[in-house]
């Protein structure tokens, strides 16, 4: 990489950062309970609308996970989910009615709260119905993971967006409130990811997963990426380029080994097929919101419509993080 | 006769103090050094919590770099103060702030009352020494190290390098072998008093204030000029992974602990509230003294720095993804491509099935659809049967499929009419076993119904494709095991090559093939190539077919062929 690329992309950095800035006039806040952050303690960054049903259960996961505050956006919610996170006593709530799409899908709104809360803690971005496994995530606190990589200082930690789905059409059964997703939707695909280069930042592209493998088999190109950078050692001079899938700059994208071994990484489980799904579909076919003309949700909604059951023969039945690991999804790298 | 405990602490001192109460209270000394880098309150709070222990001392606070001689001036300070305030320590043990108890201390003083004079301290010269990180072992002693290695990296290393370069030594004083070894170590009064009231010790200490690292060697080498009984071990169970920083406890590692029967261990994770809870509360056991055995806490971490160097092969993942090369297997097991067979036996998959036990699958890179075994629309791992998937990223596909299927050996049909991206990929691929009838292509056409022309410019077509593999298996750089022929040879003695592929795929199986698969029908084959011949194109492939010369009556014979032996 030359010297003009690199400082390209050092612009491109300063531009976002600059962008962020600006859309933080589009943030209302509405509770901010940031002064009772400590340091060392580690935040979680999310942006929704009408998640209501699924907070509970998201607010409790991370929770016993050792996240000490919620830094969240709601992005003109009309289900109850700003009153009900208002009421939490550990999260500071911000909210907009401004364009998701504008603000390049939440990105611009998260980065510039992490500039201004996040500068030096370790930092999670996730959205409502991702759930971040980690090695030993059973037995070992997400402290003990930030202890470790900041003692190897390593400053950003990967984790794969594993898509999991039911038996059986999406609304089979619905979700209730406080419940555990993975209960209804307990499958993934184990091994049908392909993963290339992005030489640019320096990031590994990941497709695949029962989404390519239902809907996008004969465009695969277009099939969302899966390749997830959430947990990150904060500095206000970084920012997520696009979702969390990558960063600036461009050292942070480097969670991948190039020499054969491995390093640590975990998996984001991605509850997204439940009964909600179609009616979420549905009203983002309408607010028109979502990434690249919302081509992702069309190609579910035709999917969707003919009752598509993204369970096969050779979905596993998710177990544990060492299931995960033994698969070669994750790995625990040198942490033992 | 006790044991006195000298501590260095520059973290978590609330889980310090927790350790030091617990030796003390036990009537075991203890002399704590705190790094002069933390904070006077904490530092404060610390010497308030073990303020009603008499039998705690605090040693002057020096700046401990990591590196430097601060940590070894602390030691000499702090076991100074041991010597002279408790006169009946008898072993003097150095741990850090961050250690833990595993078993009684009152077991550790039986241990060491068995041993009164032994030292123990890990203490290698230079040229053993395989764990040295960066590559400084010697020249540790010889160089220079103006450079702070955490803050000034680059001026460390340009420094270091230019010392090489010009050829720079210092001398090592007269008498002195250079040793290495762990930090952590136990030794006796007599030792430790020799080390210190050792009449050239301003002498020494100035040289090895300059030595890179010399806590890991000032003692180390020091203890072998005034002592016979050296143990060379630590007490201390610390492991070291691959960036030469240590291995970290957590609670799931309870029982490990329990079973390693080892005195100390560390680094503890401080937040592990389970092993402190567990190992602080031990009395001792009626059982006999058993000796530290750490064995399968070597074989973990062992094997998690083996999973972070080298990883596991053929796996291409978020965090694993090698560049060209560097992959140490570029599948992660062995497989076979056969091109021709398909072409020149009827129902070759089936029939190799049988003969190997293995999955056997068409052409799973036809141009029109994945031919998986047994016509699967998705296969292990959720792998889909899309053309559009499957070239859209042909090496994922491979490695995919190869790691998914992992003990499960995998076969497939390839051809010049499939896509060739991988062509390259598994020529390098040591997993790979390639068997080509070179020609075979030319059969199906032989029996289509397609107009001569057009068969003509397909033949042309292939076996340019064709040639152009068979060339490239030819490339030093090959890795797989390959085998060629071309189809009038393999025509000539089928079975010999076969059983040879056969006992490669499953060697164990030993068993003399009985079932030889049906060779299509060749009868008028010779004629058909002189009729490309005659129409301009010339198929070289397929080796010396006479026109009119049918091969034997093998395949002519109805029925189910057997072989005889």
């Amino acid at each position: 990489m030359g010297i003009f690329s690199q400082y390209m992309l050092r612009l491109a950095r300063k531009r976002w950062r600059f962008r962020a800035f600006r859309k933080r006039r589009e943030l209302q806040s509405v509770v901010n309970r940031t002064k009772a952050i400590k340091p060392e303690q580690i935040l979680l960054f999310s942006t929704l609308r009408n998640e209501r049903v699924r907070l509970p259960f998201f607010l409790r996961y991370y929770r016993s996970l050792g996240i000490s505050h919620f830094l969240i956006v709601d992005n003109n919610s009309d289900d109850g989910s700003r009153e009900y996170l208002a009421a939490q006593p550990d999260v500071s709530l911000w909210t907009t009615k401004a364009s998701y799409k504008r603000s390049r899908f939440g990105v611009d709104w998260l980065n510039w709260l992490q500039s201004k809360y996040g500068h030096g803690h370790w930092t999670l971005v996730v959205d409502p119905d991702e759930f971040f496994v980690y090695p030993f995530s059973d037995t070992r606190p997400l402290r003990a993971l930030t202890d470790w990589l900041d003692a190897s200082s390593i400053k950003s930690f990967s984790a794969m967006l594993l898509d999991m789905y039911p038996k059986g059409p999406f609304d089979l059964t619905p979700y209730q409130e406080g419940q555990d997703p993975f209960d209804l939707a307990p499958y993934f695909d184990s091994g049908n990811y392909v993963v290339q280069r992005n030489y640019k930042f320096g990031n590994l592209w990941i497709q695949g997963g029962p989404r390519m493998r239902m809907f996008f088999q004969d465009m695969p190109e277009r099939a969302p990426a899966l390749n997830k950078i959430p947990l990150v050692k904060w500095d206000r001079a970084y920012t997520y380029v696009s979702s969390t899938h990558m960063l600036l700059p461009r050292g942070l994208n480097l969670t991948y080994d190039e020499w054969g071994g491995e390093k640590a990484s975990g998996c984001l489980l991605h509850a997204k097929f439940l009964d909600t799904f179609a009616l979420k579909a549905e009203e983002e076919m309408q607010r028109r919101q979502h990434y690249a003309n919302s081509h992702e949700y069309r190609a579910y909604r035709a999917g969707v419509s003919t009752q598509p059951d993204l369970w096969c023969k050779w979905s596993e039945k998710y177990i544990n993080w060492r299931q995960l690991e033994i698969l070669g999804l994750m790995s625990k790298g040198n942490w033992a | 006769m006790t044991i006195g405990f000298v501590m260095l602490c520059h973290t978590a001192l609330e889980r310090a103090s927790e350790v030091a109460r617990h030796w003390a209270i036990r009537n075991c000394p203890v002399v704590i050094h705190v790094d002069r880098r933390v904070a006077v309150a904490k530092y404060d709070a610390l010497v308030k919590s073990l303020a009603d222990l008499e039998n705690i001392r605090f040693s002057g606070r020096h700046a401990c770099e990591w590196g430097t001689w601060g940590i070894v001036a602390a030691t000499q300070e702090a076991s100074m103060i041991m010597l002279q305030d408790f006169p009946t320590v008898r072993h003097v043990y150095l741990a850090s702030g961050s250690c833990l108890p595993l078993r009684p201390v009152e077991e550790l003083i039986a241990y060491l009352s068995e041993r009164p004079r032994t030292n123990f301290i890990e203490s290698v010269t230079t040229e053993d020494v395989g764990w040295t990180i960066g590559g400084l072992d010697l020249e540790r002693f010889t160089l220079r190290f103006p450079f702070s290695w955490r803050k000034q990296r680059r001026l460390f290393d340009g420094y270091v390098r230019l010392q090489r370069r010009l050829g720079f030594r210092r001398q090592i004083p007269k008498g002195i072998m250079p040793h290495l070894g762990s930090q952590w170590w136990c030794l006796t009064r007599q030792t430790l008093s020799a080390i210190l009231e050792n009449p050239d010790r301003a002498e020494i200490d100035s040289y090895f204030s300059r030595v890179w690292i010399p806590d890991e060697s000032y003692f180390q080498t020091m203890v072998r000029q005034v002592s016979d009984s050296v143990e060379s071990r630590s007490l201390t169970l610390s492991k070291f992974d691959f960036q030469g920083k240590p291995h970290i406890f957590y609670d799931d590692h309870l029982q490990l602990l329990r079973r390693s029967d080892c005195f100390v261990a560390r680094k503890i994770w401080p937040h592990a509230d389970r092993l402190y809870q567990s190992f602080m509360g031990n009395e001792p056991g009626a059982q006999a003294i058993a000796e530290p055995n750490p064995g399968k806490i070597d074989r973990l971490f062992a094997k998690a720095v083996e999973r972070r160097t080298k990883g596991r092969p053929g796996l291409y993942m978020q965090s694993r993804h090698p560049n060209e090369n560097w992959e140490n297997g570029r599948t992660a097991a062995p497989y076979s491509m056969f091109e021709g067979f398909s072409d020149l036996f009827e129902n070759f998959e089936v029939w190799l099935g049988k003969a190997t036990g293995t999955r056997v699958h068409g052409h799973i890179f036809a141009p029109d659809a994945v031919n998986f075994a047994g016509g699967e629309k998705i296969y292990n791992g959720a792998i889909c049967n899309s053309t559009a998937t499957r070239d859209y990223n042909p090496t994922s596909f491979l490695t995919n499929l190869i790691w998914n299927t992992r003990g499960e050996r995998q076969c497939f049909q390839f051809g010049p009419q499939d896509n060739q991206t991988l062509i390259y990929f598994m020529a390098g691929d040591p997993n790979a076993q390639i068997s080509i009838i070179s020609g075979a292509w030319a059969i199906p056409m032989f029996h289509s119904n397609r107009n001569f022309s057009d068969i003509r410019r397909e033949a042309a077509r292939l076996q340019k494709i064709e040639a152009h593999f068979l060339n490239e298996l030819r490339k030093p750089w090959v890795k797989a095991r390959v085998r060629t022929w071309t189809l009038a040879e393999f025509v000539e003695n089928p079975m010999e090559p076969l059983q040879n592929i056969v006992d490669e795929i499953s060697p164990r199986a030993m068993r003399r093939l009985t079932e030889a698969p049906r060779l299509a029908d060749l009868s008028g084959f010779g004629q058909f190539l002189q009729n490309l011949r005659n129409q301009g194109m010339q198929p070289a492939l397929m080796g010396d077919f006479p026109t009119g010369d049918d091969p034997r009556p093998l395949h002519a014979r109805r029925g189910r062929p057997y072989l005889v032996k």
